[in-house]
């Protein structure tokens, strides 16, 4: 079981609603978010190229956060989800520091916080509020141990990309192109 | 300077310490399909009010029954299930510490400087119905005025209608669709509404003139935009800007603002001179294409090149991908299309233009909508009295097809110039910010200044309320009952609205509202019910359905009665038009002496220095009332205002730098706002995402966070059809200093 997601930047029109569902959902204080969305142009006036993508923690297969930190407080749990436990968590920063997507921060309670891919959802055999209020369905999330999942699938017949491989992290966030 | 009569108040620190037609095929599961996420949790069905779409949902609170979150409904054709940013952060609307919290009556204090005091509600409204009666006796009611948008304003519709007064305005009209609806009406017969009946989903092809769906979050329309890419269609985006959809569109056509009639034009010269209309449905259906045929034959590619600047090769591209999809192709009709006052004719050629691709009625282009109706509670079955003249006399003769009251008239017959018989003398302003909702402010000021009273019902201090003389404080939507939901769409639904929790401090429902003023101003007849629940239950007794189960599915799922959402083949139609055709020709429009077809007129250009003002939306907001929402204001606190590389770099001006912008007429923003310099932009455009630059400071959050489009929209052309005010022909330059201390040094 390894749990990813497979994002459609063809589809996303860049709402952030996947932002505040995560926000409402997860009781992230404002000013704080677990996933942001980022719009990347190329080009020059009118021969242009935009893409827009959602991002978040990439739950890594080889995670720097968790070899860095001096508590244990992070952690990887069933289906390689990435997890933060607030109360061994003494909020050094190291991880914050050592995550080459800048996907942690600390919250005003003194702890890190981070996407955990809805993890109490997914328990309950729900999508990541993200991925589940998406009004352009370019979210997807899924086991990609799974040949048949869908995410695996999308993986298997569309071009996709990671962000940053050369940091060797082995993400589990795809990106459709 | 000028003393008004009608200071400006800052709302400040007041009230802070103060705490069918068809069988239902419903089962009661249907509305159970989701999980719940949590035992402790409870959710309460109710439609969104951030934005006019009204999509279905569920309200979830906490273990502590606090206000948890909003999940859309899935059995609600408008969300699907999935609400967009605004519905998901409408949780913000009842959070926001800056609401209004206690009804406010406006004094004057011995010095003679005014201010409002908190008052209670039986003082507020005995005041109010005392003082419209009184003027309502000196008068009539028809001299009292309704200015509102969304549910609430429902309710005051029905206050007003017992009270003789038809003078009733929503900006949702003629500074929106009114152009739209009017041409589609006399192109087909039909108004479209909302949500507007684009089959997108199944549609091969959709072709967008200045509407940047995406960035404004329609939500249905989203969703299917999203399906027609997956499946790879066809979208055409004609946009200065290169907007979200622009980078999604396979051709993307950068035109010169102002100069879309011209295009337009192009297209249907091509569609007709190339043979690719749809000469079965035309012939069938249609009347005038011989004349249009004959009118179009100037209107060539290359003209249309020399005015758009389009390449006219991409513009006869354009028209066969458009050709080659129909009939599946959606030439998209827009929604706020009030831009240069010659927007009906703009919308009569997007309609043309439909009808030569036999779009209408067809699969992949135009279906036709069902709704359910409901049952009448028997307060609302009473004869409302005739009004002895309406907003229709105020400017008589001008605007013949304005078919709903126009906000800008109503300010015209409010206004000290206004020399006419039908003289209006009062307010009551219902969700609805006037000042920034409609152009030209100073007009509005200078029409509210000389009202001898103003109601205004808000929840948030908009800047609108610091004119009125009594300011009530309504519930969020999510913390009362309200009208019942009957969305046009594919199949008929009603929603359900109740309330998820108490209201905050004072605050109450419309319905409250319009009750107890009606109830003392001996109107009780029409307001003959306890609780807005017996109101529902009676509506609802029609469909068979009780309140109790409405609360427990949140939403209605109708069947149509008849397969008609599409035209059949053979169908005799006769369409609801003089001619009883699709009318290329419009013989209305003719015998009304305006142009049977449209014309293109060259519209002015800025001047050196300047550049045309384009304005639009973000996704993460509404208009200008969730600037100040916690949540959404977390996802965009301020806009900024986007200008091409070139012509930054000519102006020495730096992105993230802030400027002022300054109009042709030399009004100067209030407030800077920050350049973002990007090559989305034409060089001879700017971009100002509309519905920030607050000015009243109790919006702690939204104050002084950017520039008011309407602000600098001072320039107002007035379709002569119907009324409706185009905006778009504003121009703005850049003042890199402050302006204002300037002046003071």
């Amino acid at each position: 079981m390894r749990y990813g997601m497979v994002i459609d930047t063809i589809k996303c029109v860049g709402c952030t609603d996947c932002v505040v569902a995560c926000q409402t959902e997860n009781n992230v204080p404002l000013g704080y978010a677990r996933d942001w969305v980022v719009e990347a142009v190329v080009g020059t006036y009118p021969e242009l190229h935009l893409e827009i993508r959602t991002e978040r923690c990439n739950h890594c297969i080889d995670t720097p956060c968790v070899r860095t930190c001096p508590t244990g407080a992070s952690h990887i749990i069933e289906g390689g989800i990435v997890k933060v436990t607030a109360n061994e968590c003494i909020g050094c920063g190291a991880c914050i520091e050592s995550c080459p997507y800048d996907a942690r921060y600390v919250h005003p309670n003194g702890y890190v916080d981070k996407c955990t891919f809805c993890d109490h959802r997914v328990a309950n055999g729900q999508d990541p509020a993200c991925v589940s209020v998406c009004p352009t369905y370019c979210m997807h999330f899924g086991d990609l141990d799974d040949p048949n999942s869908e995410v695996s699938k999308l993986l298997a017949t569309r071009n996709s990309k990671v962000l940053a491989p050369e940091a060797g992290t082995k993400p589990q966030i795809f990106y459709l192109i | 300077m000028k003393t008004t009569r009608r200071q400006f108040i800052k709302i400040s620190g007041l009230g802070a310490g103060s705490l069918a037609l068809a069988t239902p095929t419903f089962n009661l599961l249907s509305g159970k399909q989701k999980p719940q996420d949590d035992i402790k949790s409870k959710r309460y069905p109710n439609y969104c009010e951030i934005c006019f779409w009204n999509c279905a949902g569920w309200v979830y609170t906490n273990e502590e029954g606090k206000i948890w979150k909003i999940i859309g409904h899935d059995d609600d054709p408008n969300s699907n299930g999935r609400f967009c940013p605004r519905g998901t952060g409408g949780v913000g609307s009842y959070y926001d510490d800056d609401r209004l919290k206690t009804p406010l009556i406006r004094y004057t204090k011995e010095d003679g400087s005014q201010d409002y005091r908190e008052a209670t509600w039986d003082e507020a409204l005995d005041l109010i119905a005392t003082k419209v009666s009184e003027i309502k006796n000196k008068y009539g009611a028809e001299s009292i005025a309704l200015f509102n948008h969304g549910s609430a304003g429902k309710h005051f519709t029905h206050l007003f209608r017992a009270m003789g007064s038809s003078n009733i305005a929503a900006p949702a009209n003629a500074q929106c669709k009114t152009p739209r609806e009017n041409a589609f009406k006399l192109t087909f017969g039909h108004e479209l509404h909302s949500p507007e009946p684009l089959d997108i989903q199944n549609a091969d092809c959709m072709v967008l003139i200045g509407s940047h769906l995406g960035e404004n979050m329609h939500n249905g329309q989203v969703q299917e935009m999203s399906m027609l890419i997956e499946r790879g269609g066809t979208i055409i985006t004609v946009d200065p800007r290169y907007s979200v959809v622009a980078s999604k569109s396979k051709i993307w056509l950068p035109i010169k603002p102002s100069t879309d009639i011209a295009l337009l034009l192009a297209w249907i010269n091509v569609i007709i001179n190339e043979n690719r209309y749809d000469k079965e449905y035309i012939e069938k259906h249609a009347h005038g294409f011989n004349e249009l045929k004959e009118y179009i034959q100037p209107f060539t590619p290359e003209w249309a090149s020399l005015i758009t600047t389009l390449d006219p090769t991409q513009i006869v591209l354009a028209a066969r991908e458009m050709a080659a999809a129909a009939p599946a192709v959606i030439v998209h009709p827009g929604r706020h299309v009030t831009w240069y006052g010659d927007d009906t004719q703009r919308l009569r050629a997007v309609a043309i233009l439909n009808a030569l691709l036999g779009s209408w009625g067809r699969k992949g282009g135009f279906f036709f909508s069902s709704s359910a109706s409901v049952g009448k509670h028997p307060a609302y079955k009473v004869p409302y009295p005739k009004p002895k003249w309406s907003w229709m006399d105020i400017r008589p003769g001008d605007f013949p097809l304005a078919n709903t009251g126009i906000t800008n008239v109503l300010v015209d017959g409010s206004h000290p110039d206004y020399t006419g018989e039908n003289k209006i003398k009062a307010w009551f302003v219902v969700g609805s910010n006037l000042p920034v909702s409609i152009p030209n402010k100073q007009r509005t000021l200078e029409a509210m200044d000389n009202m001898e009273f103003i109601v205004v019902v808000d929840t948030m201090p908009m800047e609108i309320t610091s004119y009125a003389d009594v300011v009530l404080p309504e519930a969020t939507y999510l913390e009362r009952y309200d009208i019942l939901r009957l969305a046009e769409n594919r199949y008929p639904t009603v929603a359900l609205r109740m309330p998820a929790a108490e209201p905050r401090w004072e605050s109450k429902p419309g319905w409250w509202m319009a009750k107890q003023l009606g109830d003392r101003m001996g109107l009780n007849q029409y307001f003959a019910f306890e609780s807005y629940e017996e109101v529902l239950e009676a509506e609802l007794s029609k469909l068979g359905v009780t309140l109790e189960q409405m609360k427990e599915i949140g939403v209605l799922k109708l069947e149509r009665p008849y397969d008609d959402a599409y035209m059949h083949e053979g169908d005799e139609i006769e369409f609801e038009t003089p001619t009883g055709k699709i009318e290329l020709l419009s013989t209305e429009l003719a015998a009304l002496g305006f142009d049977p077809f449209p014309k293109y007129t060259a519209h002015a250009e800025p001047p050196a220095g300047y550049y045309y003002l384009n304005y639009g939306r973000v996704p993460m907001h509404t208009f200008s009332r969730t600037s100040n929402n916690p949540n959404l204001s977390d996802l965009k606190k301020e806009h900024d205002v986007w200008i091409n590389p070139i012509v930054a770099n000519d102006w020495g001006i730096k992105n993230g730098q802030y400027i002022w912008l300054q109009n042709q007429a030399g009004v100067i923003s209030d407030f800077p706002v920050k350049v973002r310099v990007t090559e989305r932009i034409r060089w001879d455009s700017v971009f100002l995402p509309h519905g920030f630059g607050h000015n009243n400071p109790k919006l702690s959050r939204a104050h002084g966070k950017g520039v008011s489009d309407t602000q600098l929209i001072s320039n107002v052309m007035h379709d002569p059809i119907n009324g409706s005010t185009g905006m778009r022909l504003n121009f703005v330059t850049f003042l890199t200093e402050d302006p204002r201390k300037e002046t003071e040094a």
